[in-house]
């Protein structure tokens, strides 16, 4: 927060009551949330677009966001999608060579309501300690109101996450001497997923999230992408039936984040809410086939419970070392694997197995 | 993989004397190795020749030796010993070093000993120029455009290829020594010969100049299996040119977007894959602030300055991973003891920025050239953690002890705008004040990042505070002012002088919990930073601790500089470690990040923070201790005594009156005129004219120095009128709240006592002789223990003294005392009533605990109660000699001549069973070459002709030919010693200088009556011979020692190694 732009007084009530007083950054008003806190330090643009985030209120424990300011490369999707978001001071003076924009303006055109100057700290430990809970940020005198709005903070629920953030109908990136033709279902895809597709030589169909089996197999894809994406996987039934019927098809299947608790959902197996999520640049993720860990990005508020796989039909190929919760899945009756990730570390499983099927 | 069975006893070289370049962090690093291998049930020999280490401490390792660390003595102790393990990253680039001499000779081979940590391979990639660019090249990482030469032609070939400016950094030396920035051939073949002359291969790196570029670094791990994290990014606010250890340094990197920080992220991971590093490595890269272009700068395969700050900065302990990997362990099986249920694979995370600002020596060293490039001259360095960059900024100001709290400097206020400018063209120490200042007059921050290449957003982020600043002043001090100034984080005594006006409330600081991880995970680290905040987390540790014993805080020294060394730092890791066996909770507080004293597992609890009074004031309502303890952090410490006893904080050991007493001349006076001890006449004075007149009522020559001080910072002997002017003129022109204090100089034997006193009685460990007469500081003079050459009565004397003065401060703790042994009479000349640099040593060579006693007996124990009877300690079968190490070749422009102001950054020590092979040891660990043939060439001051001639005729009785200037070969000549006449540099072509540079000369023994100003003669000529690595020796006794030891004909293979474990 700039000295000389004292913004105007905004609060953050969460749902167990307690209130932070801050000061207003972005746009003016009142939005309900999940809230929840990301300990990247950088990728405050990638965060504040990424689809994954639909229907929440992100902090951001790094103190000092929108440093190196914003601009139009950068971005996830087209838009934002979370409800709101914190930090505990904004740049108003950003430094970059692309920089296009503050952080501030960014907010405002896209109408995110935005909470700083406040503990950041103490809000993380309380989410940590109490769990993800329900939240609002307003920009109006929360005190006068306080039993009327958390009323709503209660009864607030993230509802057709999936249905709201995937595209409406499919396109095409292409991509030079294309290897593979992998076709990426959008649950909330970010576009940094199809870059790295396209950068490891394949042309990228993109196509809605309720995409059927047929129309798939009419596309004739080398490979089966499942993207990353928000909210609860079990609110997504209509699209776990379908993939029920697409993993029969025989077409190689990759999948993480979202994807991956979607896919096992179709697999019989079960998913639950962690009790904060794990969203940062610094998940331990260990697979088991190597032995090695690999530090990942993560932005998910849910996991595959470990015992709810069939160990007839799926592996777990990679836990979480930090809570050793299931971050990877290979399947043995599908030719599929997933992981736990918002940004694969590695095609080169996919591409294997799209090579082995083209050939 | 867990612990290797095949590793049971590991040698662990340490990095020997402090230097500019290699400091105390190693001693952080050695010490974290030497714990991590000793929890292991491993056997751990130790050798290093610095004797103010924590690691050469009996509880550190098994075996423990304090000799020279060259090569043939390491191979002496693999002999004795027979380790079946060296452990090589973790003693800086002098353990690097000698690990890979042993490798590549076979020496480890054939002595069935492991090098671990890093092997021959990967240290040949990353630090050999040419591999490291073939190994870039192989993973295309790039490089910056380059070439190894070995002659100045062939630089000079190369430079007009890739054109002006382009760097010479010369191969294998310490902190860039000889390197530099070359804009024209003529100042290339300056550079690259001096720089082919230092580097050990002859080899030098030309190198395309990037000034200006983003400097960022990563500190990366990797184990054997492969197993890769990124612990931290650090940007330097300062862009490429000046060295990374010069640079203030802000962690995390904050200018970097995600992609470029991914981009230079995945690079440092596939630079440490490559190279195979098993271990810690530091990766420099240069990015290019207007593109995606970068470069690798360096790697360094070791734990470094940057893995220390690293550590600091995130609660990361690298050293003790990097230990742990070495002897087999891989970053799944390390526990992260910060959380203690997360594993050392995983990246930490921060939520708070931090700030590495360096301390230089160019207040001691006035006439020394402050610019800064690629050659490091920082001594030291402190870090401060804050929730903004700002706050991070003033917190380092007021830690690195400049007299400031803020950004504005006085003595920039009042230089014209112009003259300003052309500071700002050159990097110089006082550039960040430089820069203040111009955004305080309206330079745009455009036009100075033109001017200066730093990053707008640092500019912006500095603009904020001239900003907030100029708004405090401005109008009533509202709260709302009140509140963003103390977030900004401002001392309340700061905001009221820049308003005017008395503060609206009092708002004191919360503490946060540094725990690698951001809050992701509830963490037991007992590691805090003070930050303006809702909820004091430390306050709830400590609640849910809730423990019943009681609280002591222990105040460390802040950051290395000449005079206040890692030795304070021993003592106040002692005083801890004595604490928590007595049963209390010991705090520390402290802001160096390059200490063992700032690991979080060190006390009890660490406050990561500066050493002033409102600081220390918020930490003290947080713990509310029982007492606290500042006579073990120098003089950083001593100076909070008189507020913290006026809060009515209950300092324990001697009492804020006595330390008073001590240091107040006529309270001082008082003192010793009631105990009848003698002390050289002296008056205290605060202008120019009262101290000419001083002078001449004491009779020249005079010692002058301003009161409260340490190191003797700004000391200097007068022999004339013009001498205190010139003196006076510098005091007067930085902040003079002190009076100057001038004394008779009497040049008798210096001899120096520490004492252990609680009260009533005192004991003295041993009392100390210096080789060098009053006159050099003691910190730079050799110093013998015990002493050799005292009179039995002159002892007794000494012993009664010491008496006197410990009863009548009522010392309750350690004391130092200095005498002057002058006509059979002993004076006093100084008395600090705290711990003093030669604690460690005499520690050590005694084999009294003195910071532990000293320790208990605050706490209320007698000497008596723990078995020592008062008096002098009995001395010891063997002899130990400290002698002091500079880093002159490090700072240009310095006068080298040893004086009542301390220069030396290090110490060695010798020990034998005899001073002769004591002292030899002590030279040869000191780094002296002591070549038994040359030339030695003489030149002194009038006052010391007399005594030269002697040592002169030794020299040439030993076969050594003579060289002197005029004055010194007339009289040598007159005296039978055939000497060679050399004229002085204004004298003919062929002078000093030429001989010199000849290389026939080896030894130079040069005094003169006046030093410092660099244009002097005798100042170039002594500093010639420091850029030619000639030993030069600048006080009468020191070159009679060193004769003495060249004609006992003893070579350091001759003499007995020594595990002092067995003293």
């Amino acid at each position: 927060m700039s000295l000389f732009n004292q913004g105007e007084k905004a609060y953050l009530m969460l749902a167990n009551g307690q209130i932070f007083e801050g000061k207003s950054f972005g746009a003016k008003g009142t939005v309900f949330g999940e809230v929840v806190f990301s300990t990247a330090v950088v990728g405050f643009q990638e965060t504040l677009t990424d689809p994954s985030n639909y229907g929440l209120i992100v902090t951001q424990t790094f103190p000092s966001v929108g440093n190196y300011g914003v601009n139009s490369e950068d971005n996830e999707s087209d838009s934002t999608h979370l409800s709101g978001y914190v930090a505990r001071e904004w740049c108003d003076a950003p430094s970059n060579f692309r920089m296009e924009g503050r952080i501030d303006d960014f907010l405002i055109k896209n109408n995110v309501v935005g909470i700083c100057n406040i503990d950041t700290r103490c809000l993380t430990r309380v989410i940590r300690e109490q769990g993800v809970m329900n939240g609002v940020i307003t920009t109006e005198d929360v005190y006068s109101k306080k039993e009327e709005l958390l009323e709503k903070v209660k009864a607030y629920e993230i509802k057709d996450a999936v249905k709201n953030v995937t595209c409406t109908e499919a396109h095409t990136y292409s991509c030079e001497n294309a290897k593979y033709k992998v076709v990426l279902m959008d649950f909330g895809v970010k576009k940094s997923t199809i870059r790295s597709l396209t950068d490891n030589g394949c042309e990228v169909t993109v196509v809605p999230a309720y995409t059927t089996a047929e129309t798939i197999k009419s596309m004739n894809p080398d490979g089966i992408m499942l993207s990353s994406g928000p909210g609860n996987p079990a609110d997504n039934m209509d699209i776990v039936e379908n993939l029920k019927e697409i993993q029969q098809l025989g077409i190689p299947m990759f999948g993480i984040c979202l994807g991956h608790q979607l896919l096992a959902l179709a697999n019989g197996a079960e998913t639950a809410k962690l009790k904060y999520g794990h969203r940062g640049a610094n998940q331990p993720v260990i697979d088991l086939e190597s032995g090695l860990t690999h530090v990942t990005s993560q932005n998910h508020g849910y996991e595959v419970l470990c015992d709810s796989i069939d160990p007839e039909t799926a592996a777990i190929s990679h836990v979480n070392a930090n809570d050793k919760t299931c971050a990877g899945i290979r399947y043995k009756n599908i030719n599929a694997s997933t992981v736990q990730v918002s940004a694969a570390f590695s095609y080169d499983e996919f591409l294997a197995m799209m090579n082995k099927e083209v050939k | 993989m867990p612990l290797r069975s095949d590793i049971k006893k590991v040698l662990v070289i340490g990095s020997g004397p402090i230097v500019i370049g290699q400091a105390a962090e190693f001693d952080y690093a050695g010490t974290q190795a030497c714990r991590a291998l000793k929890q292991e049930g491993l056997e751990v020999v130790l050798i290093n020749s610095n004797p103010a280490t924590i690691m050469t401490d009996k509880a550190m390792a098994d075996k423990i030796y304090i000799e020279p660390l060259t090569l043939d003595v390491v191979k002496r102790v693999i002999e004795i010993e027979k380790p079946d393990s060296v452990l090589s990253t973790l003693g800086g680039q002098t353990g690097l070093t000698l690990s890979m001499q042993l490798a590549e000779e076979g020496f480890l081979e054939s002595h069935n000993v492991k090098l671990l940590g890093a092997n021959p391979e990967t240290i040949h990639k990353a630090e050999d120029r040419q591999a490291f660019k073939d190994t870039m090249e192989k993973i295309g990482e790039p490089c910056i455009p380059s070439k190894v030469v070995e002659t100045i032609e062939d630089a000079v070939d190369f430079a007009q290829e890739i054109g002006y400016p382009v760097i010479v950094r010369p191969a294998f030396t310490l902190g860039g020594t000889g390197g530099g920035i070359a804009y024209n051939e003529e100042e290339l073949r300056d550079i690259s010969k001096n720089g082919l002359r230092l580097s050990p291969i002859t080899q030098v790196l030309i190198e395309k100049c990037i000034s200006g570029w983003k400097e960022i670094e990563f500190e990366v791990i990797r184990d054997s299996k492969g197993n890769v994290i990124t612990v931290c990014s650090m940007e330097n606010l300062d862009p490429v040119g000046v060295h990374t250890g010069d640079s203030i340094v802000i962690a995390p990197a904050v200018t970097l977007s995600s992609a470029e920080f991914n981009m230079l992220r995945t690079a440092a991971i596939n630079i440490v894959r490559e190279l195979k590093v098993e271990g810690g490595c530091n990766c420099q890269f240069a990015l290019h602030p207007e593109s995606f272009e970068y470069a690798v700068i360096e790697v360094n395969p070791r734990v470094s300055r940057s893995s220390a700050l690293a550590s600091k900065a995130t609660g990361y302990p690298i050293a003790k991973v990097a230990s742990k990997i070495a002897i087999g362990y891989t970053l799944d099986e390390i526990v992260n003891q910060v959380t203690g249920n997360t594993f050392a694979c995983f990246e930490p995370t921060i939520d708070y920025v931090v700030i590495k600002f360096p301390k230089w020596a160019f207040d001691k060293f006035v006439y020394a050239k402050r610019t800064l490039g690629t050659q490091m001259k920082a001594t030291g360095e402190v870090m401060s953690i804050g929730t903004s960059f700002e706050q991070a900024m003033l917190k380092a100001v007021r830690s690195i002890e400049l007299g400031l709290d803020t950004f504005n400097m006085k003595k920039l206020g009042e230089i014209s705008t112009e003259e300003l400018l052309k500071h700002l063209e050159t990097v110089e120490d006082e550039r960040i004040f430089q820069v203040y200042e111009a955004l305080k007059r309206g330079i745009s921050i455009d036009k100075l990042h033109e001017i200066t290449m730093i990053d707008k957003w640092f500019l912006s982020k500095l603009m904020n505070l001239v900003n907030l600043e100029r708004w405090l002043a401005d109008g009533e001090l509202t709260e709302e002012k009140y509140n963003t100034a103390k977030q900004y984080g401002y001392l309340d005594s700061t905001i009221e002088r820049l308003s005017g006006q008395k503060c609206p409330l009092r708002k004191r600081a919360v503490f946060k919990m540094v725990d690698t991880c951001a809050g992701e995970y509830k963490a037991e680290t007992p590691y805090f930073y003070s930050t303006f905040d809702e909820e004091n987390e430390a306050r709830q540790f400590i609640d849910r601790l809730d423990s019943d014993k009681k609280k002591v805080i222990v105040f460390g020294s802040g950051p290395i500089r000449i005079g206040q060394g890692i030795e304070f730092d021993y003592c106040s890791v002692h005083c801890v470690w004595t604490l928590k066996e007595e049963g209390y909770e010991a705090v520390i507080c402290n802001n160096n990040p390059e200490t063992v004293s700032t690991d979080f597992d060190t006390g009890d609890r660490l406050y990561f923070d500066p050493l002033t009074k409102e600081d220390v004031e918020a930490i003290i309502e947080t713990e509310q201790p029982y007492g606290v303890v500042v006579q073990f952090g120098g003089q950083t410490a001593i100076k909070l005594t008189r507020h913290l006893a006026d809060m009515g904080v209950n300092i324990l050991g001697t009492s804020a009156d006595s330390i008073d007493a001590a240091e107040d001349r006529e309270r001082f006076d008082e003192i010793l005129e009631k105990c009848g001890i003698p002390r050289p006449q002296g008056h205290t004075v605060m202008t120019t004219e009262e101290a000419v007149k001083a002078a001449e009522d004491l009779g020249y020559p005079v010692l002058l120095r301003p009161s409260y001080v340490l190191g003797g910072q700004n000391m200097i002997i007068a022999h004339s009128e013009a001498d205190v002017v010139e003196y006076m003129g510098i005091i007067t022109s930085t902040m003079i709240e002190n009076p100057v204090l001038i004394d008779k100089y009497m040049m008798g034997t210096e001899v120096e006592v520490d004492a252990i006193c609680d009260g009533k009685d005192f004991l003295i460990p041993g009392i100390m002789e210096h080789v060098e007469r009053a006159g050099v500081h003691s910190g730079d003079s050799i110093s013998i223990y015990p002493a050799q050459n005292l009179t039995p009565k002159i002892k007794e004397t000494i012993i009664e003294y010491t008496r006197r003065l410990a009863t009548e401060l009522n010392v309750v703790g350690l004391v130092n005392i200095q005498y002057v042994v002058y006509n059979n009479e002993v004076y006093v000349i100084e008395v600090n009533p705290r711990s003093s640099r030669t604690v460690p040593y005499i520690s050590k060579v005694t084999g009294i605990p003195m910071v532990d006693l000293a320790t208990k007996i605050m706490l209320g124990s007698t000497l008596k109660e723990l078995g020592y009877e008062s008096g002098l300690y009995p001395e010891g079968d063997y002899v130990a000699v400290k002698v002091p190490v500079f880093s002159f070749e490090k700072l240009q422009d310095v006068d080298t001549m040893l004086g009542p102001e301390m220069k030396s950054t290090g110490e060695c020590l010798g020990i034998a069973r005899n001073f002769e092979d004591a002292l030899l040891k002590g030279l040869v660990a000191a780094g002296y070459d002591l070549k038994k043939e040359g030339g030695v060439l003489i030149s002194v001051r009038d006052t010391d002709k007399q005594e030269i001639i002697p040592i002169a005729e030794q020299f040439a009785r030993m076969g050594f030919e003579i060289y002197g200037t005029s004055g010194t070969a007339s009289m040598l000549n007159n005296n039978n010693i055939e000497t060679k006449y050399v004229n002085k540099i204004s004298e003919g072509e062929q002078n000093v200088v030429t001989l010199l540079e000849s290389g026939k000369i080896h030894y130079v023994i040069s005094t003169s009556a006046k030093g410092r100003i660099p244009a002097r003669d005798s100042v170039k000529m002594r500093r010639k011979s420091i850029e030619r690595s000639i030993c030069s020796l600048t006080a009468i006794d020191t070159a009679q020692a060193l004769a003495n030891v060249l004609e006992s004909g003893r070579t350091i293979d001759d003499v007995e190694l020594v595990d002092i474990t067995k003293i």
